[in-house]
Protein backbone atom coordinates (compact mmCIF):
# COMPACT_ATOMS: atom_id res chain seq x y z
CA UNK A 1 0.00 0.00 0.00
CA UNK A 2 1.38 3.43 -0.87
CA UNK A 3 1.76 5.55 2.24
CA UNK A 4 0.04 8.94 2.42
CA UNK A 5 1.98 12.09 3.27
CA UNK A 6 2.18 12.88 6.99
CA UNK A 7 1.86 16.55 7.98
CA UNK A 8 2.49 16.33 11.72
CA UNK A 9 5.03 14.55 13.87
CA UNK A 10 3.94 14.02 17.45
CA UNK A 11 7.15 13.44 19.39
CA UNK A 12 6.49 12.00 22.84
CA UNK A 13 9.94 12.79 24.19
CA UNK A 14 9.47 11.14 27.58
CA UNK A 15 6.87 9.49 29.78
CA UNK A 16 8.32 11.23 32.85
CA UNK A 17 5.87 13.76 34.30
CA UNK A 18 5.43 15.54 37.63
CA UNK A 19 1.64 15.48 37.15
CA UNK A 20 -0.67 12.49 37.33
CA UNK A 21 -3.94 13.51 35.67
CA UNK A 22 -6.59 10.76 35.81
CA UNK A 23 -7.08 11.00 32.01
CA UNK A 24 -3.36 10.76 31.19
CA UNK A 25 -2.76 9.54 27.64
CA UNK A 26 0.43 7.66 28.55
CA UNK A 27 0.22 3.86 28.81
CA UNK A 28 -1.28 2.30 31.96
CA UNK A 29 1.55 -0.20 32.30
CA UNK A 30 4.54 2.11 32.49
CA UNK A 31 7.30 -0.04 33.83
CA UNK A 32 9.75 1.71 36.10
CA UNK A 33 12.66 1.41 33.69
CA UNK A 34 15.51 3.88 33.74
CA UNK A 35 14.64 6.60 31.25
CA UNK A 36 18.34 7.04 30.42
CA UNK A 37 18.42 3.65 28.72
CA UNK A 38 14.96 3.62 27.14
CA UNK A 39 14.53 7.16 25.78
CA UNK A 40 15.97 8.15 22.43
CA UNK A 41 19.13 10.23 22.57
CA UNK A 42 19.36 13.77 21.24
CA UNK A 43 20.96 12.50 18.02
CA UNK A 44 18.31 9.84 17.53
CA UNK A 45 15.53 12.42 17.89
CA UNK A 46 17.33 14.79 15.51
CA UNK A 47 17.51 12.04 12.89
CA UNK A 48 13.81 11.32 13.35
CA UNK A 49 13.05 15.04 12.80
CA UNK A 50 15.13 15.02 9.60
CA UNK A 51 13.27 11.98 8.32
CA UNK A 52 9.91 13.48 9.25
CA UNK A 53 10.75 16.65 7.30
CA UNK A 54 11.80 14.50 4.33
CA UNK A 55 8.41 12.76 4.42
CA UNK A 56 6.67 16.14 4.22
CA UNK A 57 5.95 16.84 7.88
CA UNK A 58 5.55 20.58 8.59
CA UNK A 59 4.22 20.55 12.16
CA UNK A 60 6.07 19.20 15.18
CA UNK A 61 4.44 18.68 18.55
CA UNK A 62 6.92 18.20 21.35
CA UNK A 63 5.02 16.40 24.07
CA UNK A 64 5.22 13.57 26.61
CA UNK A 65 4.87 12.98 29.56
CA UNK A 66 6.38 16.33 30.31
CA UNK A 67 8.82 17.35 27.54
CA UNK A 68 10.53 19.80 29.93
CA UNK A 69 11.95 16.74 31.69
CA UNK A 70 14.32 16.41 28.71
CA UNK A 71 17.49 18.41 29.37
CA UNK A 72 18.11 18.63 25.60
CA UNK A 73 14.77 20.26 24.78
CA UNK A 74 16.44 23.51 23.64
CA UNK A 75 18.70 21.55 21.26
CA UNK A 76 15.72 19.63 19.88
CA UNK A 77 13.78 22.87 19.28
CA UNK A 78 16.77 24.41 17.51
CA UNK A 79 17.16 21.35 15.29
CA UNK A 80 13.49 21.34 14.38
CA UNK A 81 13.56 25.04 13.49
CA UNK A 82 16.66 24.50 11.37
CA UNK A 83 14.50 22.01 9.44
CA UNK A 84 11.84 24.75 9.15
CA UNK A 85 9.27 22.78 11.15
CA UNK A 86 6.55 24.67 13.06
CA UNK A 87 7.48 23.82 16.65
CA UNK A 88 4.73 23.60 19.24
CA UNK A 89 5.61 22.73 22.85
CA UNK A 90 2.80 20.87 24.60
CA UNK A 91 3.49 21.20 28.27
CA UNK A 92 2.20 21.29 31.82
CA UNK A 93 4.67 24.11 32.41
CA UNK A 94 6.17 22.22 35.36
CA UNK A 95 8.95 23.02 36.05
CA UNK A 96 9.85 25.96 33.81
CA UNK A 97 12.11 28.82 34.81
CA UNK A 98 12.12 32.15 33.02
CA UNK A 99 15.69 31.49 31.83
CA UNK A 100 14.66 28.23 30.25
CA UNK A 101 11.64 29.70 28.50
CA UNK A 102 13.85 32.50 27.15
CA UNK A 103 16.30 29.85 25.88
CA UNK A 104 13.47 27.89 24.23
CA UNK A 105 12.12 31.02 22.57
CA UNK A 106 15.62 31.86 21.36
CA UNK A 107 16.01 28.33 19.97
CA UNK A 108 13.01 29.08 17.78
CA UNK A 109 9.96 27.75 19.58
CA UNK A 110 6.91 28.86 17.57
CA UNK A 111 4.15 28.32 20.10
CA UNK A 112 3.39 26.89 23.50
CA UNK A 113 0.34 24.93 24.58
CA UNK A 114 -0.10 25.05 28.32
CA UNK A 115 -2.43 22.64 30.10
CA UNK A 116 -4.49 23.80 33.05
CA UNK A 117 -6.86 21.45 34.85
CA UNK A 118 -9.47 23.92 36.12
CA UNK A 119 -9.88 27.63 36.87
CA UNK A 120 -8.71 27.62 40.49
CA UNK A 121 -5.82 26.08 42.37
CA UNK A 122 -7.85 23.93 44.77
CA UNK A 123 -9.75 22.02 42.08
CA UNK A 124 -7.01 22.08 39.47
CA UNK A 125 -4.42 20.58 41.81
CA UNK A 126 -6.69 17.67 42.80
CA UNK A 127 -7.08 16.72 39.12
CA UNK A 128 -3.35 17.12 38.42
CA UNK A 129 -2.54 15.00 41.46
CA UNK A 130 0.03 17.61 42.47
CA UNK A 131 0.29 21.26 43.51
CA UNK A 132 0.96 23.17 40.28
CA UNK A 133 -1.80 25.68 39.38
CA UNK A 134 -0.10 28.83 40.67
CA UNK A 135 3.13 27.88 38.91
CA UNK A 136 1.20 27.43 35.64
CA UNK A 137 -0.20 30.93 36.00
CA UNK A 138 3.37 32.23 36.28
CA UNK A 139 4.39 30.28 33.16
CA UNK A 140 1.47 31.76 31.20
CA UNK A 141 2.50 35.27 32.28
CA UNK A 142 6.09 34.62 31.16
CA UNK A 143 4.91 33.34 27.77
CA UNK A 144 2.88 36.49 27.31
CA UNK A 145 5.79 38.70 28.31
CA UNK A 146 8.04 36.90 25.81
CA UNK A 147 5.30 37.16 23.14
CA UNK A 148 5.20 33.40 22.69
CA UNK A 149 1.83 32.47 21.17
CA UNK A 150 -0.07 30.69 23.93
CA UNK A 151 -2.78 28.06 23.66
CA UNK A 152 -4.59 27.33 26.89
CA UNK A 153 -5.62 23.69 26.91
CA UNK A 154 -8.18 22.39 29.37
CA UNK A 155 -9.34 18.80 29.25
CA UNK A 156 -13.05 18.72 30.02
CA UNK A 157 -14.74 16.14 32.29
CA UNK A 158 -17.70 16.04 34.67
CA UNK A 159 -15.95 18.00 37.45
CA UNK A 160 -15.00 21.07 35.33
CA UNK A 161 -17.21 21.05 32.24
CA UNK A 162 -19.79 23.32 33.91
CA UNK A 163 -17.19 26.14 33.87
CA UNK A 164 -16.61 26.62 30.13
CA UNK A 165 -17.22 30.40 30.29
CA UNK A 166 -14.87 30.75 33.29
CA UNK A 167 -12.17 28.73 31.50
CA UNK A 168 -12.41 30.96 28.44
CA UNK A 169 -12.27 34.03 30.71
CA UNK A 170 -9.07 32.63 32.25
CA UNK A 171 -7.65 32.27 28.73
CA UNK A 172 -8.52 35.92 28.06
CA UNK A 173 -6.82 37.07 31.26
CA UNK A 174 -3.71 35.05 30.43
CA UNK A 175 -3.49 36.52 26.93
CA UNK A 176 -3.99 33.20 25.15
CA UNK A 177 -4.59 33.42 21.42
CA UNK A 178 -6.36 30.08 21.51
CA UNK A 179 -8.39 28.18 24.08
CA UNK A 180 -8.76 24.49 23.50
CA UNK A 181 -11.63 22.85 25.36
CA UNK A 182 -10.95 19.19 24.75
CA UNK A 183 -13.33 16.62 26.14
CA UNK A 184 -11.62 13.54 27.52
CA UNK A 185 -11.23 10.72 25.00
CA UNK A 186 -11.87 7.52 26.90
CA UNK A 187 -8.79 5.37 26.39
CA UNK A 188 -6.07 4.18 28.77
CA UNK A 189 -6.18 6.00 32.12
CA UNK A 190 -9.30 7.85 31.07
CA UNK A 191 -11.15 4.61 30.38
CA UNK A 192 -10.06 3.24 33.77
CA UNK A 193 -11.48 6.47 35.26
CA UNK A 194 -14.49 6.80 32.98
CA UNK A 195 -17.16 6.60 35.68
CA UNK A 196 -15.43 9.42 37.56
CA UNK A 197 -14.83 11.56 34.45
CA UNK A 198 -17.67 11.16 31.96
CA UNK A 199 -20.08 14.13 32.06
CA UNK A 200 -23.81 13.69 31.67
CA UNK A 201 -25.58 14.47 28.42
CA UNK A 202 -27.05 17.64 30.00
CA UNK A 203 -23.60 18.84 31.01
CA UNK A 204 -22.31 18.26 27.48
CA UNK A 205 -25.22 20.14 25.92
CA UNK A 206 -24.74 23.16 28.21
CA UNK A 207 -20.97 23.19 27.66
CA UNK A 208 -21.39 23.02 23.92
CA UNK A 209 -23.78 25.96 23.93
CA UNK A 210 -21.48 27.97 26.20
CA UNK A 211 -18.48 27.24 23.98
CA UNK A 212 -20.40 28.33 20.86
CA UNK A 213 -21.34 31.58 22.61
CA UNK A 214 -17.74 32.26 23.67
CA UNK A 215 -16.47 31.42 20.21
CA UNK A 216 -18.81 33.97 18.63
CA UNK A 217 -18.00 36.60 21.27
CA UNK A 218 -14.24 36.27 20.74
CA UNK A 219 -14.20 35.86 16.95
CA UNK A 220 -11.04 37.43 15.51
CA UNK A 221 -9.52 37.82 19.00
CA UNK A 222 -9.22 34.37 20.54
CA UNK A 223 -9.89 31.10 18.81
CA UNK A 224 -12.15 28.93 20.95
CA UNK A 225 -12.05 25.27 20.07
CA UNK A 226 -14.49 22.73 21.55
CA UNK A 227 -13.61 19.09 20.92
CA UNK A 228 -16.67 16.95 21.54
CA UNK A 229 -16.55 13.69 23.48
CA UNK A 230 -17.35 10.93 21.01
CA UNK A 231 -19.46 9.25 23.70
CA UNK A 232 -22.01 11.96 22.92
CA UNK A 233 -21.73 12.16 19.14
CA UNK A 234 -23.88 10.35 16.59
CA UNK A 235 -20.79 9.31 14.65
CA UNK A 236 -17.25 8.55 15.80
CA UNK A 237 -14.52 11.17 15.71
CA UNK A 238 -12.10 10.99 12.79
CA UNK A 239 -9.43 9.62 15.10
CA UNK A 240 -6.01 11.04 14.03
CA UNK A 241 -7.67 11.92 10.68
CA UNK A 242 -7.32 8.24 9.83
CA UNK A 243 -4.84 5.57 10.94
CA UNK A 244 -1.22 6.40 9.94
CA UNK A 245 -2.46 8.97 7.45
CA UNK A 246 -1.63 12.58 8.39
CA UNK A 247 -0.02 12.12 11.81
CA UNK A 248 3.08 10.14 12.70
CA UNK A 249 3.61 9.43 16.36
CA UNK A 250 6.94 8.49 17.95
CA UNK A 251 7.06 7.39 21.59
CA UNK A 252 10.02 7.85 23.98
CA UNK A 253 11.82 4.63 22.98
CA UNK A 254 11.53 5.43 19.26
CA UNK A 255 8.63 3.14 18.37
CA UNK A 256 6.63 4.61 15.48
CA UNK A 257 2.87 4.53 15.99
CA UNK A 258 -0.24 5.94 14.31
CA UNK A 259 -1.35 7.41 17.69
CA UNK A 260 -0.35 7.46 21.35
CA UNK A 261 -2.51 4.47 22.28
CA UNK A 262 -1.89 1.99 19.47
CA UNK A 263 0.39 -0.21 21.58
CA UNK A 264 -2.75 -1.19 23.52
CA UNK A 265 -3.84 -3.27 20.51
CA UNK A 266 -2.14 -6.67 20.74
CA UNK A 267 -0.64 -8.42 17.73
CA UNK A 268 0.45 -5.34 15.79
CA UNK A 269 4.13 -5.15 14.84
CA UNK A 270 5.47 -1.62 15.33
CA UNK A 271 9.10 -0.72 14.67
CA UNK A 272 11.56 1.66 16.29
CA UNK A 273 13.61 4.37 14.58
CA UNK A 274 16.57 2.71 16.33
CA UNK A 275 16.25 -0.26 13.95
CA UNK A 276 15.07 1.37 10.71
CA UNK A 277 14.67 4.92 9.47
CA UNK A 278 11.41 6.75 10.07
CA UNK A 279 11.05 7.20 6.30
CA UNK A 280 11.18 3.44 5.69
CA UNK A 281 8.94 2.61 8.64
CA UNK A 282 6.30 5.13 7.57
CA UNK A 283 6.23 3.86 4.00
CA UNK A 284 6.09 0.18 4.77
CA UNK A 285 5.48 -1.31 8.18
CA UNK A 286 2.91 -3.96 9.11
CA UNK A 287 1.61 -2.09 12.17
CA UNK A 288 1.07 1.15 10.26
CA UNK A 289 -0.44 -0.60 7.25
CA UNK A 290 -2.86 -2.63 9.41
CA UNK A 291 -5.71 -0.09 9.30
CA UNK A 292 -4.80 2.14 6.39
CA UNK A 293 -7.42 2.39 3.65
CA UNK A 294 -10.73 0.54 4.01
CA UNK A 295 -9.88 -3.12 3.30
CA UNK A 296 -9.97 -3.89 7.03
CA UNK A 297 -13.43 -2.41 7.52
CA UNK A 298 -16.44 -4.55 8.36
CA UNK A 299 -19.93 -3.38 7.54
CA UNK A 300 -21.64 -1.06 8.37
CA UNK A 301 -18.36 0.90 7.90
CA UNK A 302 -17.22 -0.33 4.51
CA UNK A 303 -20.41 0.60 2.69
CA UNK A 304 -20.91 3.76 4.77
CA UNK A 305 -20.88 7.12 2.99
CA UNK A 306 -19.03 8.59 5.97
CA UNK A 307 -16.00 6.32 5.75
CA UNK A 308 -13.98 9.11 4.12
CA UNK A 309 -15.15 11.51 6.85
CA UNK A 310 -14.36 9.59 10.03
CA UNK A 311 -12.20 6.76 8.64
CA UNK A 312 -14.07 4.25 10.78
CA UNK A 313 -13.41 6.06 14.06
CA UNK A 314 -10.91 4.89 16.67
CA UNK A 315 -9.28 1.45 16.44
CA UNK A 316 -7.97 1.61 20.01
CA UNK A 317 -11.44 2.37 21.31
CA UNK A 318 -12.94 -0.44 19.22
CA UNK A 319 -10.43 -2.86 20.76
CA UNK A 320 -10.76 -1.51 24.31
CA UNK A 321 -14.55 -1.78 24.30
CA UNK A 322 -15.19 -4.86 22.13
CA UNK A 323 -11.94 -6.84 22.16
CA UNK A 324 -11.80 -6.58 18.35
CA UNK A 325 -9.68 -3.79 16.86
CA UNK A 326 -11.42 -4.20 13.48
CA UNK A 327 -14.91 -3.80 14.89
CA UNK A 328 -17.02 -0.75 14.11
CA UNK A 329 -16.19 1.91 16.72
CA UNK A 330 -18.92 1.48 19.38
CA UNK A 331 -19.12 5.29 19.63
CA UNK A 332 -20.89 5.18 16.26
CA UNK A 333 -24.68 5.07 16.56
CA UNK A 334 -24.64 2.57 13.66
CA UNK A 335 -22.41 0.12 15.56
CA UNK A 336 -24.10 -3.15 16.58
CA UNK A 337 -22.26 -2.69 19.91
CA UNK A 338 -23.38 0.89 20.55
CA UNK A 339 -25.17 -0.28 23.73
CA UNK A 340 -21.74 -0.27 25.44
CA UNK A 341 -21.60 3.53 25.03
CA UNK A 342 -25.23 3.97 26.04
CA UNK A 343 -24.53 2.08 29.27
CA UNK A 344 -21.62 4.44 30.08
CA UNK A 345 -23.87 7.43 29.46
CA UNK A 346 -26.49 5.99 31.82
CA UNK A 347 -23.87 5.79 34.60
CA UNK A 348 -23.05 9.45 33.98
CA UNK A 349 -26.61 10.51 34.86
CA UNK A 350 -26.27 9.03 38.36
CA UNK A 351 -25.10 11.92 40.55
CA UNK A 352 -25.35 9.90 43.76
CA UNK A 353 -22.77 7.37 42.63
CA UNK A 354 -19.49 7.33 44.57
CA UNK A 355 -16.60 8.35 42.33
CA UNK A 356 -12.82 8.23 42.77
CA UNK A 357 -9.84 9.11 40.58
CA UNK A 358 -7.14 6.49 39.99
CA UNK A 359 -3.78 8.16 39.34
CA UNK A 360 -0.41 7.17 37.95
CA UNK A 361 1.63 6.28 41.06
CA UNK A 362 -0.62 8.12 43.57
CA UNK A 363 -3.31 7.12 46.07
CA UNK A 364 -6.82 7.43 44.64
CA UNK A 365 -8.86 10.50 45.60
CA UNK A 366 -12.36 11.88 45.43
CA UNK A 367 -12.91 14.26 42.46
CA UNK A 368 -13.29 17.98 43.25
CA UNK A 369 -16.78 19.42 43.60
CA UNK A 370 -18.50 20.43 40.37
CA UNK B 1 -9.22 49.16 7.81
CA UNK B 2 -8.11 52.09 5.70
CA UNK B 3 -5.43 52.56 3.07
CA UNK B 4 -3.09 53.69 5.86
CA UNK B 5 -3.56 50.54 8.00
CA UNK B 6 -0.29 48.64 8.44
CA UNK B 7 -1.20 44.95 8.69
CA UNK B 8 1.18 42.56 10.40
CA UNK B 9 1.27 38.78 10.28
CA UNK B 10 0.19 37.43 13.70
CA UNK B 11 3.00 36.18 15.91
CA UNK B 12 1.62 32.64 15.78
CA UNK B 13 1.57 32.53 11.96
CA UNK B 14 4.54 31.65 9.77
CA UNK B 15 4.79 31.58 5.97
CA UNK B 16 6.64 28.75 4.34
CA UNK B 17 6.98 27.05 0.98
CA UNK B 18 5.80 23.46 1.24
CA UNK B 19 8.90 21.60 0.04
CA UNK B 20 6.80 18.76 -1.41
CA UNK B 21 3.96 20.59 -3.17
CA UNK B 22 6.00 23.77 -3.78
CA UNK B 23 3.06 25.90 -2.68
CA UNK B 24 2.98 28.63 -0.05
CA UNK B 25 1.44 27.60 3.25
CA UNK B 26 0.61 29.57 6.37
CA UNK B 27 1.49 27.61 9.49
CA UNK B 28 0.00 28.20 12.92
CA UNK B 29 -0.56 25.88 15.89
CA UNK B 30 -2.00 22.62 14.52
CA UNK B 31 -2.93 24.33 11.23
CA UNK B 32 -1.55 24.58 7.75
CA UNK B 33 -3.39 26.76 5.28
CA UNK B 34 -2.51 26.32 1.61
CA UNK B 35 -2.34 29.74 -0.01
CA UNK B 36 -2.96 30.95 -3.54
CA UNK B 37 -0.05 32.77 -5.15
CA UNK B 38 -1.67 36.19 -4.63
CA UNK B 39 -2.60 35.41 -1.00
CA UNK B 40 1.03 34.53 -0.35
CA UNK B 41 2.15 37.77 -2.07
CA UNK B 42 -0.10 39.81 0.21
CA UNK B 43 0.85 38.03 3.45
CA UNK B 44 4.57 38.26 2.67
CA UNK B 45 4.09 42.05 2.72
CA UNK B 46 2.22 42.15 6.04
CA UNK B 47 5.27 43.32 7.98
CA UNK B 48 3.70 46.09 10.07
CA UNK B 49 5.57 48.65 7.92
CA UNK B 50 3.80 48.61 4.58
CA UNK B 51 0.36 50.20 4.39
CA UNK B 52 -2.62 48.53 2.70
CA UNK B 53 -2.23 51.17 -0.02
CA UNK B 54 1.40 50.26 -0.64
CA UNK B 55 0.70 46.50 -0.57
CA UNK B 56 -2.06 47.02 -3.15
CA UNK B 57 0.20 49.14 -5.35
CA UNK B 58 2.99 46.58 -5.18
CA UNK B 59 0.61 43.82 -6.20
CA UNK B 60 -0.92 45.82 -9.04
CA UNK B 61 2.50 46.85 -10.31
CA UNK B 62 3.43 45.11 -13.55
CA UNK B 63 -0.05 43.61 -14.01
CA UNK B 64 -3.00 44.69 -16.14
CA UNK B 65 -5.24 44.98 -13.09
CA UNK B 66 -6.65 48.33 -12.00
CA UNK B 67 -5.34 49.50 -8.62
CA UNK B 68 -8.85 49.94 -7.19
CA UNK B 69 -9.76 46.33 -8.05
CA UNK B 70 -6.58 45.04 -6.45
CA UNK B 71 -7.16 47.22 -3.36
CA UNK B 72 -10.69 45.87 -2.98
CA UNK B 73 -9.41 42.26 -3.14
CA UNK B 74 -6.55 42.98 -0.74
CA UNK B 75 -8.89 44.58 1.82
CA UNK B 76 -11.41 41.72 1.61
CA UNK B 77 -8.66 39.14 2.01
CA UNK B 78 -7.02 40.92 4.94
CA UNK B 79 -10.36 41.32 6.70
CA UNK B 80 -10.94 37.58 6.42
CA UNK B 81 -7.41 36.79 7.65
CA UNK B 82 -7.82 39.18 10.58
CA UNK B 83 -11.14 37.55 11.48
CA UNK B 84 -9.32 34.22 11.60
CA UNK B 85 -6.55 35.66 13.75
CA UNK B 86 -3.75 35.33 11.21
CA UNK B 87 -3.24 39.06 10.62
CA UNK B 88 -3.23 41.98 13.06
CA UNK B 89 -4.55 45.29 11.78
CA UNK B 90 -2.51 47.88 13.64
CA UNK B 91 -2.79 51.64 13.16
Amino acid sequence: MSAPRPYTLIAELTYRCPLACPYCSNPLDLRARAHETTELTTDEWCRAFEDAAALGVMQLHLTGGEPLARKDLEALVAKARALDLYVNLITSGIPLSRERLVALAKAGLDAIQLSVQDVDAARSDVVAGTVCFDEKMRVAAMARELELPLTLNVVLHRANIDRVAEIVALGERLGAHRVELANVQYLGWALANRDALLPSEDQIARARAAAAEEKARLLGKIEVLFVLADHYAAYPRACMDGWARRFVHVIPDGTVLPCHAAMSIPGLAFESVRARSLVDIWRDSPGLDAFRGDAWMPDPCRSCSRKEVDFGGCRCQAFALTGDASATDPACSLSPRHAIIEAARAVATDDARERRYLYRGRESRTPPAR
Amino acid sequence: MTGETRPRLAKKARLKIDPIEKKSVLLSPERGLVLSASAAEILARCDGERTVERISAELADGTQAALEDVRRDVVAFLEEMARRGFVELGG
